[in-house]
């Protein structure tokens, strides 16, 4: 697959040069580039869910290498792996009840184990085969043995005659497209989502803000601009104060953005934050990522804003779309919490090249910048988060975890054939 | 850096102008002023540049210029409006050129320095009227390696992360994730790290080096592979794959290549270069600033060829390969015994290896180019020739000048000002004392004394008043020098000099001002040099006033400005009290 590794290549590249700004955007690309993938991958007779999540599985690793504090990488490589798994379940349950079997319960959950127990009772093999072909939760035997074996259709167990197998055999090919066709839907209807989900967010802006109120943001988000904006647009009337968000100073770009569509706006540095907050009756901000036990990852100064808010009693209002909702816990040692950039954001090199003069003295630097790109804001001082689906608590985003994530896929490498 | 901006630049502006054929990238980078060298280890750069444009128009280094003066030609001033210099720009040798640069290489074959013979070629040339232009870069990074001190200066950039996102724990090559821990420190997996290795800030470990207790690491960079033993003290150094440090080593601001073996207590002194495969043996202390390698340094050198072998093939070439037939020099070892009998080499017991004197005529300056920062004898040396230079300026003309009058510097504030017209007022004194006592000697004229009077304080833009005190002195003197025995006699003498040459003193003390300048040249004299005119000042003083070389008025106003003058200088104003007196009641008879 040539034109695959291309793509997947060039992806690669413009992550580590840190070319691709944004959860949303960064997404977006990767669905896309999954999607590719997916449809590229040629499927081996049995098992082809397996060799899908393989396939996705060995180039999500490296994606989520190339920039490993862009968490909405990895998101979407989990999303993408759980698309696979659903389907497979639910093409399964499909082949199943074909057979004239009734239906074996549906458990999204993957975790709850012991499923073998609650089917009815069916012939072996046919469930032998309903098991082996599909990710079910493994049994025992699976387990001990390692990864899923890829067994060969069962032919030899079959209870039926060549028709038969042969129907069995056009079920399957059917099936193996079906199932391609089905995951690629799905991701097309993940990227219409991450497309959408300013809209979804914006919509739940009136029952936020009301009249006269002061809203407090800090650097530049599109999720707030469109949620303010639809706001204005059902006639509220409302001032924003725009914190700069130094050392990229987006928080100009925002208010401009703001001005243009005709809303009051004050521009006010990121010291004078709790100077004002006693003025203001929410603060509204955007994120790079939600954590699972509900802490945010956010541009930096997001922090000292949400310990203001708390400290005046300001409501502290997080919008994320679901492709930032992260699985994984902010003490889990993949996750890289911030990354530091160029100090050129920060000092020009040209004038302060005298101090980096590294000849003199015993060599050390005595002049050190750091320009960290993120903050971590704890759950406790979040008090909403506004999602696609809605307003929840921050103690309630694990839940959301389950909906859209597997429990296998939270470390995304490639197991080895080998038992470990 | 992203070169796109600065190519976009070059192919608009190449439109426009066909003569604009390259394009030089620069960023701003102050020089030390202290050793006069850059961050990078090269010279201090002066540039000329167009302001609007972007032009260059002058491209000099400094080491042409020791003394820091550069000469700039007229015609660089007047054919363009507007110029800037700098000599706080750092040449990142990224030029975008155009096809006409590839032609004019083939024509000019003898280039062989970028800079010096190419650009500086192509900025002289008038015939072809090409330009070079500059792209200033501000927030982005380049820079050239091209001696020890910018390896270790870029280094450092890159470890405190200026060239984001190419920095050591973004995964650029495939292998493993660096991660980065506070303070600078970067760390690969698979480090095997004793509890009480001390690893400090700025530091780069590769992937799985191993390193023993009670070690301590502080801004270096570690490869791959290594294995550092117990109590091993690394400061600022640079540490390639694969080497072996054994216990109790230390090693500060070194370079140590691929796959060296350092052997127990083995010292590393600040600016060692160790090449590939070298053994350090025990206890052995590499001096300073030296140069290690397995193979011999050349030292026939007939020509670069030779030596650019020499220098590729060092770590490259397989010994036996070596043996066959490479005869830089007449007393090479066959390199098999070499490899068997390092027990008498220059590098302790179990070393193997020699060390490379410094090339003659550069070791003076082996401390500018190398991995260790400068020491501080150096700079205090450097600091002390700066102290030096300036005090030179300040140290005013101390020469007494003939006419007794007091040094210039011990009273004035402003000395340093009058240094250069003081040299002149004594050089036209002597030359007018030469010439009144030629004259006097060779019974000149006086008409002609006073045309080569006037035409000697022309050619010093002296004007009369300094010409009447430069010949009032020599004058005096002769009269002095008369034999005379009594105050009275002298006073005789005085009278017969005045007469003889008081015509002279009617032109060129004409104006009062002049005339009180002659006579306060003379009370200066009776006090400094002359004192035996003292007793009779006055007498002398109505004697000049008799012969009408100093008027009435010229006396009341002398006698006028020193009313508020102290004690001292009322001396001779009470000697001719009685003389002025008398001039005063002249003047009320008069009116």
């Amino acid at each position: 697959m040539p034109d695959v590794q291309a793509l997947v290549n060039d992806f690669l590249n413009k992550l580590k040069k840190r070319k691709i700004e944004g959860s949303q955007a960064t997404a977006k690309q990767t669905a896309e580039l999954l999607r590719s993938v997916i449809s590229q991958q040629r499927v081996p007779y049995t098992n082809q869910a397996g060799a899908l999540i393989d396939s996705v599985r060995a180039i999500g690793e490296q994606l989520i290498a190339a920039n490993p504090i862009e968490l909405a990488v990895g998101n979407i490589v989990r999303r993408v792996l759980h698309i696979i798994r659903e389907e497979d379940l639910s093409l399964t349950t499909a082949a199943v009840t074909e057979l004239n079997l009734s239906t074996i319960s549906d458990d999204d959950d993957d975790d709850g184990g012991g499923n073998q127990d609650d089917h009815p009772v069916l012939s072996a093999a046919a469930v032998a085969a309903a098991a082996r072909s599909s990710l079910r939760p493994p049994s025992l035997q699976m387990l001990l043995e390692g990864a899923p074996e890829f067994v060969a259709v069962p032919r030899s167990s079959s209870s039926g005659g060549d028709s038969e197998g042969k129907s069995k055999s056009m079920d399957r090919n059917s099936r193996t497209r079906k199932l391609k066709h089905d995951v690629i839907e799905a991701v097309n209807e993940l990227i219409q989502d991450i497309t959408t989900c300013h809209e979804l967010i914006a919509e739940q802006a009136v029952e936020h803000i009301h009249q006269n109120e002061v809203i407090l943001t800090l650097g530049s988000s599109k999720t707030v601009l469109e949620f303010l904006c639809a706001a204005k647009e059902k006639k509220r009337s409302f001032r924003v104060f725009v914190a700069e968000g130094a050392p990229r100073y987006q928080g100009h770009l925002l208010a401009k953005e703001l001005a243009a569509r005709g809303l009051q706006t004050t521009v006010i540095t990121d010291s004078a934050v709790f100077a004002m907050i006693s003025r203001v009756n929410m603060v509204i901000v955007g994120s790079h990522a939600v954590m699972a036990n509900g802490g945010v990852i956010a541009p930096v100064g997001m922090n000292m804003v949400a310990l203001a808010a708390q400290k005046h009693a300001v409501p502290f209002v997080v919008l994320a779309g679901i492709h930032k909702l992260c699985p994984l816990y902010p003490h889990n040692p993949e996750v890289l919490l911030n990354e530091l950039r160029s100090p050129s954001e920060l000092l020009d090199f040209g004038e302060f090249s005298d101090c980096l003069d590294f000849g003199s003295g015993d060599g050390s630097p005595l002049l050190h910048v750091v320009n960290p790109t993120f903050d971590y804001v704890p759950p406790k001082v979040v008090s909403l988060f506004i999602t696609d689906t809605g307003g929840h608590n921050p103690s309630y985003m694990y839940r959301l975890i389950a909906d859209y994530y597997s429990a296998d896929d939270l470390v995304v490498q490639r197991r080895h054939s080998a038992v470990n | 850096m992203s070169l796109t901006h600065a190519v976009k630049e070059h192919k608009e502006r190449r439109k426009k102008d066909n003569n604009a054929v390259m394009t030089m990238v620069i960023k701003k980078s102050k020089p030390s002023p202290v050793i006069h060298q850059s961050r990078l280890g090269t010279d201090e750069l002066f540039m000329a540049i167009d302001p609007d444009t972007k032009q260059l128009l002058c491209y000099e280094e400094r080491g042409e210029h020791p003394r820091g003066a550069i000469s700039l030609e007229n015609s660089l001033l007047a054919d363009n409006p507007s110029i800037s210099l700098h000599n706080d720009k750092q040449d990142c040798y990224i030029d975008i050129c155009s096809q006409e640069v590839l032609s004019l290489f083939t024509d000019n074959f003898d280039y062989q320095h970028l800079r010096r013979h190419f650009v500086k070629g192509l900025l002289v040339d008038d015939i072809m009227g090409y330009k070079i232009f500059t792209h200033e870069i501000h927030s982005s990074y380049a820079a050239r390696i091209d001696n020890y001190r910018s390896y270790d200066t870029i280094s450092k950039d890159i470890i405190q992360r200026w060239t984001y996102p190419f920095v050591p724990d973004v995964r650029f090559s495939a292998n493993c994730t660096t991660k980065l821990e506070r303070e600078g420190m970067y760390k690969a997996p698979e480090i095997q790290q004793s509890r009480s290795a001390h690893i400090g800030p700025f530091t780069v470990i590769g992937k799985g080096t191993r390193i023993g207790d009670d070690s301590r690491i502080t801004h270096s960079v570690i490869g791959e592979g290594c294995t550092i033993g117990s109590n091993v003290s690394i400061v600022g150094s640079y540490i390639w794959n694969n080497v072996t440090i054994e216990d109790g080593c230390e090693l500060r601001h070194a370079i140590v290549c691929d796959g060296v073996i350092i052997k127990a207590a083995a010292t590393l002194e600040p600016g060692v270069v160790l090449s590939f495969k070298v053994v350090i043996g025990r206890e052995f202390v590499v001096p300073a600033y030296s140069k290690v390698s397995l193979f011999q340094q050349p030292t026939a050198q007939d020509s670069d060829e030779e030596l650019e072998y020499a220098d590729s093939s060092s770590g490259a070439i397989d010994p036996s390969i070596a043996d066959a037939g490479n005869k830089l020099n007449g007393d090479i070892v066959s390199e098999s015994s070499q490899i068997q009998d390092w027990s008498t080499s220059q590098l302790g017991p179990g070393g193997a290896g020699f060390i490379w004197s410094a090339c003659d005529g550069g070791c003076e300056e082996e401390w500018r180019h190398s991995v260790a920062p400068i020491p501080t004898d150096q700079l205090a040396k450097a600091l002390l020739a700066i102290e030096e230079d300036s005090e030179i300026v300040k140290v005013s003309d101390s020469a007494l000048t003939p006419s007794g009058e007091l040094e210039p510097g011990s009273d004035d504030d402003d000395s340093d000002n009058m240094d250069d017209s003081n040299v002149d007022t004594v050089d036209f004194e002597k030359e007018a004392e030469a010439t009144f006592l030629r004259a006097a000697q060779d019974n000149i004229a006086v008409d002609d004394l006073i045309l080569e009077m006037n035409s000697l304080r022309l050619s010093y833009n002296k004007s009369a008043g300094d010409c009447t005190g430069a010949l009032f002195y020599p004058m005096m003197k002769l009269a002095l020098e008369s034999p005379h025995n009594t105050a009275v006699e002298l006073q005789k003498n005085v009278a017969s000099v005045v007469s003889k040459w008081h015509k002279l003193f009617e032109v060129l003390a004409k104006e009062v001002d002049d005339q009180i300048e002659l006579i306060m040249k003379f009370e200066e004299m009776c006090l400094e040099s002359t004192k035996e005119f003292a007793p009779i000042f006055s007498q002398i003083l109505y004697l000049l006033y008799e012969r009408e070389i100093i008027g009435e008025e010229a006396i009341l106003r002398w006698d006028d400005e020193r009313k508020d003058a102290d004690e001292s200088d009322r001396v001779f104003v009470k000697q001719s009290e009685k003389f002025i007196q008398w001039l005063r009641e002249a003047d009320e008879e008069e009116d």
